[in-house]
């Protein structure tokens, strides 16, 4: 028996199983590979048109505008319009830019925010793969993105994209920071990595000694605030869109980018923010579950909430979604309403303000999981 | 030649050539991101032998953070990132220090792990590696975060240090603004002392200075 055992057989740890898809196909490991990836290509290009049209609509209403009205109805097909024009523009390279790092940049930038939705659980068995570093997987990978926007503001050749390619790099490591410790004091409640587990761990969480179930923003309020200003500082959204900062830097790293690059660019920001509302419904709004403490209909399992039928499975996916589209538009709504941050305001907020307070989450979360 | 045979000879070759290519490209900046891909490489390398914890830590570590500080540092300070032809003529030193040190490596690696056969290699649980870390080792891993804290104080000693090496006082390095105060409490202590001037901050009044805007390249 190795020392790993040993610890191992002494804490009590279960070995994990991963909870099985839906979207396996019987034994066939293609046909499910090729589902799984149709699946969630569709997630990663149709819901942030979505989350777009909604940006759209809600910020002409909130400055007293109507926004998009002319493509389809209500301006309904606007983003797909825009999709159209970019397919069509002329893919432009100024003749000072590093050719094969600008061509490259928007696709080493966009990737790691597809490989995101692999393991976010959208519904009761619509998940990827129940991967056990789940949490840690989509936090790792989407760390990449910064190389694709440094990468883009080097190539570009100009001073402009330089100094905004510069600052998304010191703001993306200063917030990773509270984002990732945020993350830790989840994975600490729940006891686990994986986010199925993190879901059904929520559903099963009693305030201790009652028999009130409860989702982890309840005891976590303060870590779901640090989660969301980070992931809003994450993804350079409006009021922490220092790298961008159109009065001051044309358009940041993105300036010298046009046509299906330049949408490349944007598509990662749109499906950033889907990607990170998933993360924080699963982390603190519960996953698919509908209210706290009641079970689904149609399903059963642990806590109520597996092992669906069709409608179960249904209701699931459209409560997640609804949940991600409330996330997403309180994002818009700090957009509309929070002038932008200056530079130094912006460090400092992360590293004297949300990183002690991250720490001190930790700290509250550890001392009341070893005392209940 | 099984699936994964043909997988770590993928992963190698990627991480083999971006070495290569690291210690051969002219360019500061491609040299720092074929170093990227090396170290992405080196995650895919952990992930062929199941080591998946291993791999996402290189991935968040050394991918996400030291690589973009790499690029991060090259950018904001004076190195040649432009399209200079750079060249480094300690090619025999180089050589003899990397083919030393593959030796050794070569020699303790496969005397340590020759008999293992791939069948054998199946990753740790990321439970036993907290257990492991924890309990047996828990010594020798705060004894290394104390070392990188003595890195963390040093690097901010060096930045923050105003005397030079060669001992004299060394003013630390402005940005010249006109005479309009550069931050926001020289702004305050101006105002205070009677200067009306100091109501406009930096990009306001040029000041005295004016005209240095044809010299601007």
């Amino acid at each position: 028996m190795s020392i790993a055992e040993m610890a191992n057989a002494a804490a009590g740890l279960a070995q994990f199983s991963p909870a099985p898809s839906l979207l396996e196909i019987g034994d066939s490991f293609w046909l499910s590979a090729v589902l799984k990836i149709a699946v969630v290509l569709a997630v990663f290009f149709v819901v942030p048109l979505v989350v777009g049209y909604m940006e759209h609509k809600v910020m002409g209403h909130q400055q007293a505008r109507l926004g998009p009205m002319e493509a389809g109805p209500h301006g309904s097909l606007q983003l797909v319009a825009d999709g159209i024009k970019f397919i069509q523009k002329e893919d432009l390279i100024p003749s000072a830019a590093d050719k094969w790092v600008f061509a490259i940049a928007p696709g080493v930038a966009m990737v790691p925010a597809i490989l995101i939705f692999l393991v976010l659980p959208l519904g009761p068995g619509i998940w990827g793969v129940d991967f056990e570093l789940g949490l840690f997987y989509a936090l790792a990978v989407g760390s990449v993105t910064t190389l694709g926007i440094l990468m883009g503001g080097w190539a570009s050749a100009n001073k402009f994209s330089l100094i905004g390619g510069l600052r998304a790099a010191a703001q993306l490591i200063a917030y990773e920071l509270p984002l990732i410790l945020a993350g830790i004091a989840v994975a600490l409640q729940a006891g686990t990595l994986s986010l199925v587990g993190i879901v059904e761990a929520q559903s099963t969480f009693f305030i201790p000694g009652t028999e009130i179930n409860l989702w982890y923003l309840f005891p976590q309020i303060l870590g779901f605030g640090i989660f969301f200003i980070a992931a809003m500082a994450e993804l350079a959204r409006p009021p922490f869109d220092m790298p961008i900062a159109d009065s001051e830097l044309v358009f940041g790293y993105m300036t010298e980018y046009t046509g299906i690059k330049y949408a490349m660019y944007m598509l990662t920001e749109y499906a950033g923010m889907v990607s990170m509302s998933a993360l924080m419904v699963v982390l603190y709004l519960g996953g698919w579950q509908l209210l706290p403490g009641v079970p689904m209909p149609g399903c059963g399992g642990s806590g109520n909430i597996f092992d669906c039928n069709a409608l179960g499975v249904g209701l699931g996916v459209a409560v997640t979604l609804g949940k991600i589209m409330l996330l997403t538009f309180l994002m818009v709504w700090a957009r509309t309403t929070y002038p932008r941050l200056r530079e130094d305001q912006l460090q400092r907020f992360s590293w004297l303000v949300l990183v002690p307070l991250s720490l001190l989450n930790l700290a509250i979360i550890a001392v009341a999981k070893g005392v209940f | 030649m099984t699936g994964h045979d043909l997988a770590f000879l993928v992963v190698a070759l990627v991480t083999g050539g971006g070495a290569l290519l690291t210690v051969t490209s002219k360019n500061l900046v491609h040299a720092a991101l074929f170093l990227a891909v090396t170290l992405s490489g080196i995650a895919g390398v952990f992930l062929v032998l199941a080591a998946d914890f291993v791999a996402l830590v290189q991935l968040v570590v050394y991918v996400g953070a030291v690589a973009v500080l790499f690029l991060f540092g090259l950018m904001l300070t004076r190195a040649p990132i432009g399209r200079e032809a750079l060249d480094n003529q300690n090619r025999g030193l180089g050589i003899a220090v990397s083919g030393g040190l593959f030796v050794v490596l070569s020699v303790l690696v496969i005397g340590a792990f020759g008999g293992t056969t791939a069948a054998e290699v199946g990753g740790p649980r990321v439970g036993d590696i907290g257990m492991v870390i924890f309990n047996t080792w828990v010594l020798p891993f705060e004894v290394l975060s104390m070392l990188l804290l003595a890195a963390l104080i040093g690097a901010i000693l060096l930045a923050r240090r105003e005397t030079g090496d060669s001992g004299e006082e060394q003013a630390p390095t402005r940005i010249d603004m006109g005479t309009a105060p550069s931050m926001e409490a020289e702004r305050m202590a101006r105002l205070e002392g009677g200067d009306d001037q100091a109501e406009l901050t930096a990009g306001g009044d040029p000041g005295p200075a004016a005209g240095r805007g044809e010299g601007r390249a």
